[in-house]
């Protein structure tokens, strides 16, 4: 048993170096050769950084893309979902609340076209992305507040929209803060 | 949404193109053969040497028991006072405290047994010191652990009788050096490639376009990501795990990491096949495995997809299915995927919030952990296989009125004892837990704890106490999912499940190398036309069936109460 006990202490401490020690820090410095060098990439704007690539933020204003519902308020030194089980009444009034907002933004909108994304939060609450559809309805309510031509936010839209992975798999998808950030430069 | 099955799809046969080599070569590794890899002999030699090892030392059965017990208590000892005293120690750029005694109890068990259940949250309960130190290290440890004790189990059907079983420490060392440490290294480097950050910089700070000020969490997370699904861990860096874009950044990420997840557990069943010399009974023990993924997997994708019937009455679309809790960057068909994934082998990291998929779902995700041997955990996975085979041995001898053999051993009332009761543990201690926290709940709502019963529940009436059942469920299967709703950071819910976590991990790996021991070190019985034949397509129809029927058997009524109900009043 002794021996045991000797050998576990031992292996414990040389094991704790390789795996605690070696291997991390060969991963950070092969991290260095990425794009956000092992820090996440950042997207910036007018020479400022705004935020991360992959990092959601919230987008409320009605001049921007509206980014999906979050649990956390989009504040990523945390993470969360909302946790609320289908069926809870609390919870379906909430989304009732969702989609009455987004119709009374977007009176153009029909409430069948509405995507199941736009009205329900996100797992991370920091969801980067929307669908085409939610960023589609929400063209009209942008064009009239900005002035612009409804067809150039449609460009817009179909240049940030990322298809499915080599165009077989997965869902297609758009990154709001790069698609708001390109909206700005519309705007110029 | 064709292209999200599609996606499936190829995930799943990329799995097995790996999974497969990945089986034969471990075999050769175990028993000792010649593969490329042996380059790695000198790092294996100087651990063994710093250790003071002697790895041509042969251990029995209980040999091996002490071993792996002795070093995993060491573990417990180690990181319960290293989470304790976190705050005290370097490398905690972002200020965080220690741990409460309660809280490291529940995250040291949860880690040294491969639950990885998480009753903190990653960006403010932990360092980077602890995750490096306590928690990735367990990550690495606890998954060669369940793989050397698995090994130690084929050794014992190698040959026709044996006690001399090989060296614990051999296999143990030889799980990280040889598979899961080469590995991670390939993973982190596609991880970090991909935007998930390797760097020990603390938080970051910026303006966002709207002009709210944001903080972001992120830390040396991508080695760690890789063996948290390598080694069937799940534990994640962030508080919610592989949902969050910095630990599973895109589509690439995603079907990297649900491969990961899936090869080990699939290839120990080759290896097993192989390593004892029936490689027809490793194909038809992956046979059964899934096929039963398979009855999880269609109709929990058919659940997400069909969307959440509530919203739908509301007039809103569901063509993109359910997204409460869902990532739009991998949509409700993979993350079906990853639940049914997650919860038959024991990993329990997510993509998915699983409190908010649809009822139906969380009858499959929970079943799929009770059952816990469709392909199951590192290692781990063919040992609860295993004694569901022992099981179907002796209703099957019974049946035909002979004493059972298992591979030329008689299966005697010893081993069948042994069987039973580690059978009937899992239904006691999930059965258990559930009526307790529930008669608290009702009876004590009011009670001092730092979370107090009556605000345990996120969601009310069935949905609730599926939260409860859905917790010591992935506590005994060692998963370590959960429905996150539930307010567990308290002395109930971390000593409870605690201890559950940790009777859920080692009773289910002695009793299986036990009988494994017992059965190797009888006297071969040579096979005779009356011999029950391990490999065959009855026998495996019949395993099957003993695990539907004590499943159903033990969980259907509790399964009733949550869930199910609640699918019904939501079609009403």
């Amino acid at each position: 048993m002794k021996k045991y006990i000797i050998q576990s202490v031992r292996l414990t401490a040389v094991l704790l170096v390789l795996l605690c020690v070696i291997y991390p820090l060969f991963i950070m410095l092969i991290g260095r050769f990425t794009k956000g060098e092992g820090g996440g990439e950042k997207i910036m704007k007018d020479g400022k950084v705004v935020g991360y690539a992959a990092i959601g933020q919230s987008f409320t204003k009605p001049e921007y893309f509206w980014s999906r519902p979050s649990a956390v308020d989009y504040k990523a030194d945390g993470s969360g979902g909302s946790n609320k089980g289908p069926s809870n009444p609390e919870y379906l009034k909430q989304v009732a609340d969702r989609i009455d907002t987004v119709l009374k933004y977007n009176p153009t909108v029909k409430r069948a076209d509405i995507p199941a994304d736009l009205v329900t939060a996100s797992g991370s609450g920091l969801d980067p992305n929307i669908s085409e559809q939610a960023a589609k309805i929400q063209i009209s309510r942008i064009a009239t507040i900005r002035k612009l031509d409804e067809s150039k936010l449609k460009d817009l839209i179909a240049k940030n929209t990322e298809k499915p992975f080599l165009g077989l798999f997965g869902p297609s998808k758009i990154n709001v803060l790069k698609l708001n950030v390109a909206l700005d430069e519309l705007g110029k | 949404m064709n292209t999200e099955l599609l996606g499936i799809i190829a995930t799943y046969l990329l799995t097995l193109v790996i999974a497969i080599p990945l089986g034969i070569y471990l075999a050769k590794v175990f028993a000792g053969e010649k593969v490329w890899t042996d380059f790695l002999k000198p790092l294996e030699t100087g651990i063994f040497k710093l250790s003071g090892i002697n790895v041509k030392e042969e251990m029995n059965w209980k040999q091996h028991l002490k071993a792996l017990m002795t070093i995993n208590l060491l573990w417990l000892v180690y990181g319960f006072f290293v989470l304790i005293y976190q705050n005290k120690l370097p490398l905690n750029p972002d200020g965080n405290p220690g741990m409460s005694p309660d809280l490291s109890f529940n995250t040291i068990i949860s880690f040294v047994v491969n639950c990885n259940l998480q009753d903190y949250s990653g960006e403010t309960g932990l360092t980077y010191l602890t995750q490096h130190f306590v928690i990735m290290f367990l990550q690495f440890v606890s998954a060669a652990t369940g793989i050397a004790a698995a090994v130690v189990l084929f050794k014992a059907f190698r040959d026709k009788s044996t006690e001399k079983l090989g060296n614990f420490w051999n296999f143990f060392v030889k799980s990280i050096t040889r598979l899961l440490l080469p590995l991670s290294i390939v993973m982190a480097i596609i991880l970090a490639f991909n935007g998930t950050p390797t760097s020990y910089q603390g938080k970051d700070k910026f303006i966002s376009v709207q002009g709210d000020t944001v903080n972001v969490s992120r830390g040396p997370a991508a080695g760690m990501i890789a063996i948290k699904h390598l080694g069937t861990n799940g534990g994640g860096w962030f508080g919610v795990n592989s949902a969050h874009p910095l630990e599973n950044p895109n589509y690439i990420t995603n079907t990297v990491e649900l491969v990961a997840q899936l090869i080990i557990p699939i290839a120990m069943v080759i290896a097993f096949g192989i390593f004892i010399r029936r490689r027809r009974l490793g194909w038809m023990i992956f046979g059964v495995m899934t096929i039963g993924m398979l009855m999880l997997l269609i109709p929990m994708v058919q659940s997400e997809i069909g969307g959440n019937p509530a919203i739908a009455k509301m007039g809103i679309s569901q063509l993109t299915g359910s997204m409460e809790g869902k990532e739009v960057r991998f949509g409700p068909a993979i993350s079906a995927y990853w639940s049914t994934v997650t919860t038959i082998i024991s990993t329990g990291s997510v993509n998915s919030m699983h409190d908010s998929t649809m009822p139906m779902s969380g009858t499959w995700q929970m079943l799929g952990m009770m059952i816990n041997s469709f392909y199951g955990g590192c290692g781990v996975g063919i040992l609860n296989y295993f004694i569901y085979l022992i099981i179907a041995v002796f209703i099957s001898g019974l049946m035909v009125g002979r004493t059972p053999e298992f591979l030329g051993h008689k299966v005697e009332a010893r081993e069948v004892k042994i069987a039973a009761l580690i059978t009937l543990l899992s239904p006691f201690l999930i059965l258990v837990g559930t009526a307790l926290s529930s008669y608290i709940l009702v009876n004590h709502p009011s009670a001092e704890w730092a979370v107090q019963p009556k605000t345990w529940l996120n969601n009310p009436s069935f949905h609730g106490f599926s939260e409860m059942l859905y917790q010591y469920t992935s506590s005994n299967a060692n998963n370590g999912s959960g429905f996150e709703g539930l307010g567990d950071n308290n002395v109930f819910w971390n000593v409870t499940a605690g201890v559950i976590m940790f009777l859920g991990r080692f009773l289910p790996i002695i009793g299986p190398i036990a009988i494994a021991g017992l059965l190797g070190a009888k006297k071969y019985v040579p096979e005779s036309t009356g011999t029950l034949k391990a490999d065959t397509l009855t026998f495996s129809l019949m395993t099957f069936a003993v695990i539907m029927v004590l499943n159903a058997l033990s969980y259907f009524p509790a399964l009733t109460l949550g869930p199910i109900a609640e699918y019904f009043t939501l079609i009403k």
